[in-house]
């Protein structure tokens, strides 16, 4: 079975990997109010803005076209209301939407894809997370994995069947099955996700998904922090004053 | 001997209704392997299910002379190891490794002592050459080897196993059957598959219809019951 591609970065060996998830949250958290609070995206905006995400990148060897690719799946969301922007007479706002639901969104994944799932809950919760949130969190994470197996299966079932083949008719009695099929799917996720969470009561699990590695700030993780928020706050400023 | 689980008059309805367990009464010794044997549905997995406190129904429980109930729930899940099934559903973290600590962890030793717990755990199981890797990408039999030693990571007193041939080859049932008689724990068994059965258990009980209606040797019972006997001799080679 396949799995999720950005749980696979995170277990490469790039710098930005062996950081402190606190530190790459904190320089996150930047980026997010500086993307969101900038008035103008201007040309030199951008470029400002690409900086650290390329900074990510590389530090975090990850791959730029897969990043952009997940990246633009936020783009249906944030499309009606730059659509609604654009068709009231304001298409720069609903274009600087688009753009910064984009960089907002590549700026996530380029933290979680440089940082395995139970790591980024710990710094979040280390940064103050109420412990409910971690934990909706991490179940949703897990289940991910679950429902994303469950369709693999079952989509191999329906291969196996003919389904995917012949002319147009079947086709579109595939897709009307692909109703129920989603219905059971969500059945079936159930029933596996109860079977899991059964699993961890088993060894003792209460309220956190422990784990092995011992967050500790070192030195190059106080360089991360203070050199991405002085960095990213900075490049805010002069933006901000140039206009 | 005082046993090590004692189950008196125990049962167990489903919220539908259907009544799985009814009136159970079970003991196992130390050191001892006892298959469970029984149709489907017969409620051997629900009892399984009880002696770790995933479940609950009416009646006693004894785990190691401590109540099930709330109170203990910590302590006998750590003093009783639960092989599932399927190991896909026990196989939760994204490493070996981390997965084989999570019991560790759990109970509340530190991230070191958890590792070590671990890696012995899966050196136990031969395992230890895996302890980077994604659990997903291993094999049937490498998977129900790993969880078992996310079962032994914990050092429990008990093991209950659920069928635990299920996805293994004959070579992968022969190598489980070999390590799981190295394992000094008691255990239970629950099992279709009577060839393994026999080569392990010390003694069995037959489930039929939420209640243990005859115990003794495998071979007994299989005989008695007529149960997977006429596929047996032909398959297998033996009578």
């Amino acid at each position: 079975m396949h799995h999720l591609v950005v749980d696979e970065w995170s277990r490469r060996p790039g710098w930005l990997q062996q950081r402190d998830p606190r530190a790459k949250l904190v320089v996150l958290l930047t980026y997010l109010v500086c993307v969101s609070t900038m008035r103008e995206l201007t040309p030199p905006a951008l470029v400002a803005l690409t900086v650290p995400l390329a900074a990510g990148l590389v530090l975090g060897k990850l791959p730029v076209s897969g990043v952009a690719a997940r990246a633009m799946l936020v783009l249906p969301f944030a499309g009606p209301v730059a659509l609604a922007a654009w068709l009231g007479g304001r298409p720069a706002q609903g274009l600087s939407l688009l753009v910064r639901a984009f960089l907002s969104a590549a700026a996530v994944l380029v933290v979680a894809g440089a940082t395995p799932m139970p790591l980024l809950l710990r710094g979040l919760e280390g940064l103050g997370a109420p412990s409910f949130l971690v934990l909706v969190v991490q179940f949703l994470h897990r289940y991910l994995f679950v429902l994303s197996e469950q369709a693999q299966h079952m989509r191999l079932a329906a291969l196996s069947r003919g389904a995917g083949h012949g002319r147009a008719r079947r086709r579109r009695a595939l897709w009307r099955a692909a109703g129920g099929a989603l219905a059971v799917l969500f059945a079936r996720s159930h029933a596996r996700a109860a079977a899991i969470h059964r699993a961890m009561l088993a060894r003792g699990y209460r309220s956190a998904i422990p784990s092995l590695a011992h967050m500790k700030m070192g030195v190059p993780d106080w360089w991360l922090a203070a050199a991405g928020v002085i960095l990213i706050a900075g490049l805010r400023t002069v933006l901000a004053l140039g206009s | 001997m005082e046993s090590l689980i004692r189950v008196r008059n125990l049962r167990f309805r489903y919220e539908d209704g259907t009544s799985a367990l009814d009136g159970v009464n079970f003991d196992l010794y130390p050191g001892e392997t006892v298959a469970l044997l029984g149709p489907n549905g017969s409620g051997k997995t629900t009892f399984m299910l009880h002696l770790n406190g995933l479940l609950r129904g009416e009646g006693e429980v004894m785990v190691c002379g401590l109540p099930v109930d709330k109170a203990n729930l910590e302590e006998i899940r750590r003093r009783v190891g639960l092989l599932f099934q399927d190991p896909d559903e026990q196989l939760f973290m994204p490493t070996v490794l981390e997965d084989v600590a999570f019991g560790p962890l759990c109970q509340g030793w530190n991230p070191a002592d958890a590792q070590a717990r671990a890696l012995r755990a899966l050196s136990q199981v031969g395992m230890e050459g895996a302890a980077g890797k994604a659990p997903y990408h291993l094999s049937a039999g490498e998977k129900r080897r790993v969880a078992l030693a996310a079962v032994l990571a914990t050092e429990p007193e008990v093991l209950l196993l659920d069928e635990p041939t299920t996805y293994l080859d004959p070579p992968g049932q022969s190598e489980l059957l070999r390590l799981l008689e190295g394992l000094p724990q008691a255990k239970i068994l629950v099992t279709h598959d009577t060839w393994f059965a026999e080569a392990i258990a010390t003694r069995a009980a037959f489930f039929q219809r939420g209640r243990i209606v005859a115990e003794g040797s495998v071979a007994e019972l299989r005989h008695r019951f007529g149960w997977a006997a006429r596929l047996l001799p032909r398959a297998c080679g033996r009578d």
